[in-house]
């Protein structure tokens, strides 16, 4: 028998919960209800939370205000390319640290690591200049250079590669299979969950990312729906609700990736933020 | 070391050369693996690093040859009014998004660690903000803050609080706005952490604990909290970081206005070195804030040192 205290208990917990969440939840509900209205109903007082007509013309409105499909296409283009460069890359080296052993590994891994703490802002001037001088801003190849070769993708998957037995590779290497052979046919089907932790976080962080592009694309056609999104603020600046709609189309993309991966962003983040 | 690399007959000994050729087929086969990341991460990453501590003694703008200038740019630095703001903004943040984040993300953690139902939903949705876009999250928040029509002030007029502040159009308001929207959007993350580290304690010790008659506050206070000694650490050294290097959620959301009132560090290197094309004075800037994150970063590991001795 619960005693009458635990199930008071129970219920309280769950009243912190569900405001809890609500409190969370609200600005995404606010951006998904104001793309639903016209513009002169998203700033109403008092707020109307459901709109009085679903105004789905918006979605259909905004892709003739702006280049949305230009950004979009961009967006996924740019996010593509450096998740596959960066997990390719990444899982291969994180192979040469984790299960290689050679003079100067151990140096060389500490120069990862030790980068992953120097803040991003502090060697932004000498890549901007360096980028310049090869002629490459404002194309795609300064971004995808600057973001498919991080450090961060190699130590996560070197984490995970550290749990793996030594004796498999140890019978592979005794059946004859080449190193290259064991990274491609024991290793990588084994790091499944981590190969999708690290392509799932590379892919959300590509989509989100706003300094990057701010700073490398100055063409319109080269841009991404972030930087749309924020230079639609500045032209529309009272059109609230096709804001909104933008807002839900930068989101929904993520926010569909993060339903069906969710267990592996969790566990991405668990791995390199816990084991370090 | 090198013998566990290559497969060899048990019962061959390697003669002397054949050792070091095998040493040296090892150490390429190793490099063969770095080498393709390696390569993008050395020009990069690890130059520009080196790079940028060279360029801060140097007089450099997009038009003249690079000039050895000492310590002008640091002396520029002391005199400059906005750098200095910038920096001052920079710890404001700090101090208010660093200890706000970790209670938020403690409290979401100690309550999602339990077997209930929908607890899945429950953390799914306080981590959803933190994978969503710094523009949008910038633009949702800056019409719910506001002052006339945003939902927020509507809502502190509701609870009866009638001179709401103006948020992020007024000097006073716009970095708790700032802050306020940056705890929001990162608690999520943090609480993974937490809820890692609450997983990890051994539930023996919270049993032991119920034996000797604790209750629930002595327990949290006796074993949890020692428990997640090392996750908080880590919490707070990425969370100082991560503060120092603030610059989408400013830059969409506040531009560092109204004035100077939200100008943070990272803002004033993008200003001075990308916009103004002063590579060397920005990168003094830079150095300063590179020296800040390490020095915070080794005075919180020589702090868990000395409690963890004592």
């Amino acid at each position: 028998m619960k005693s009458p205290f635990r199930l008071a208990g129970r219920v309280l917990l769950y009243v912190v919960l569900i405001v809890a969440a609500v409190a969370i939840l609200v600005p995404f509900c606010w951006m998904i209800s104001a793309s639903l209205k016209r513009n002169n109903e998203v700033l109403s007082i008092p707020v109307q939370w459901i709109p009085k007509d679903f105004r789905w013309k918006n979605f259909s409105d905004i892709w003739t205000q702006i280049p949305m499909g230009t950004y979009l296409r961009n967006t996924v283009f740019l996010s593509a390319v450096i998740t596959f460069l960066q997990v390719l890359t990444g899982s291969f080296a994180a192979y040469g640290f984790a299960k290689l052993r050679f003079p100067g590994r151990d140096a060389l891994f500490f120069a990862y690591v030790a980068t992953i703490a120097v803040p991003w802002q502090a060697y932004m001037i000498p890549q901007y200049i360096m980028m310049q001088k090869a002629g490459l801003t404002n194309t795609f190849w300064s971004l995808i250079l600057l973001q498919a070769f991080g450090a961060f993708g190699v130590f996560l998957m070197r984490q995970y590669y550290l749990t793996i037995p030594e004796e498999l590779s140890e019978a592979a290497r005794v059946d004859g299979l080449s190193e290259y052979g064991i990274w491609a046919r024991i290793i990588l089907p084994l790091s499944k969950p981590a190969l999708a932790s690290l392509g799932l976080l590379t892919f959300v962080n590509t989509w989100n990312d706003y300094m990057g592009p701010f700073i490398y694309l100055t063409s319109n056609d080269l841009w991404t729906i972030q930087l749309g999104l924020r230079s639609f603020v500045g032209q529309f600046d009272a059109d609230y609700a096709m804001m909104m709609t933008g807002s839900v189309l930068s989101v929904l993309p993520i926010l569909l990736i993060f339903l069906v991966g969710q267990r592996y962003f969790i566990q991405g983040i668990a791995t390199s933020g816990m084991k370090g | 070391m090198a013998d566990l690399l290559t497969a060899t007959p048990a019962t061959a000994v390697p003669s002397p050369p054949r050792r070091t050729r095998r040493r040296w087929r090892n150490t390429l086969i190793g490099w063969s693996f770095i080498l393709p990341n390696f390569l993008g991460f050395a020009v990069l990453t690890l130059i520009p690093v080196i790079a940028a501590l060279v360029l801060s003694f140097m007089d450099w703008d997009s038009y003249n040859a690079p000039e050895w200038v000492g310590l002008k740019n640091f002396q520029r630095l002391l005199d400059d009014e906005s750098t200095k703001i910038a920096l001052r903004n920079t710890a404001y943040y700090a101090l208010g998004h660093v200890p706000l984040t970790v209670l938020a993300a403690l409290g979401l953690a100690l309550l999602l660690n339990r077997k209930i139902a929908g607890v899945g939903f429950f953390r799914a949705a306080a981590f959803f903000p933190y994978i969503t876009s710094m523009v949008a999250v910038a633009i949702v928040w800056n019409m719910l803050f506001n002052p006339e029509v945003g939902p927020v002030n509507q809502f502190l007029h509701f609870i009866g609080i009638d001179d709401a502040p103006g948020w992020t159009t007024s000097t006073t308001w716009a970095m708790p706005a700032v802050i306020l929207t940056s705890v929001w959007r990162d608690m999520g993350y943090y609480m993974i952490l937490f809820l890692a580290g609450l997983q990890a304690i051994p539930t023996e010790h919270y049993e032991a604990a119920k034996m000797d008659g604790a209750n629930n506050w002595q327990r949290f206070r006796n074993v949890t909290l020692p428990g997640l000694r090392p996750v908080t650490f880590l919490v707070l050294i990425l969370l100082t970081v991560q503060s120092f290097k603030v610059f989408d959620l400013i830059v969409v959301m506040t531009d560092g206005g109204p004035g100077r009132a939200t100008l943070v560090l990272s803002q004033q290197i993008y200003r001075q070195g990308i916009v103004e094309g002063e590579f060397g004075y920005a990168s003094a800037i830079s150095l300063v804030l590179f020296a800040l994150v390490l020095v915070l970063t080794l005075t919180q590991f020589w702090f868990n040192n000395r409690r963890e001795r004592s």
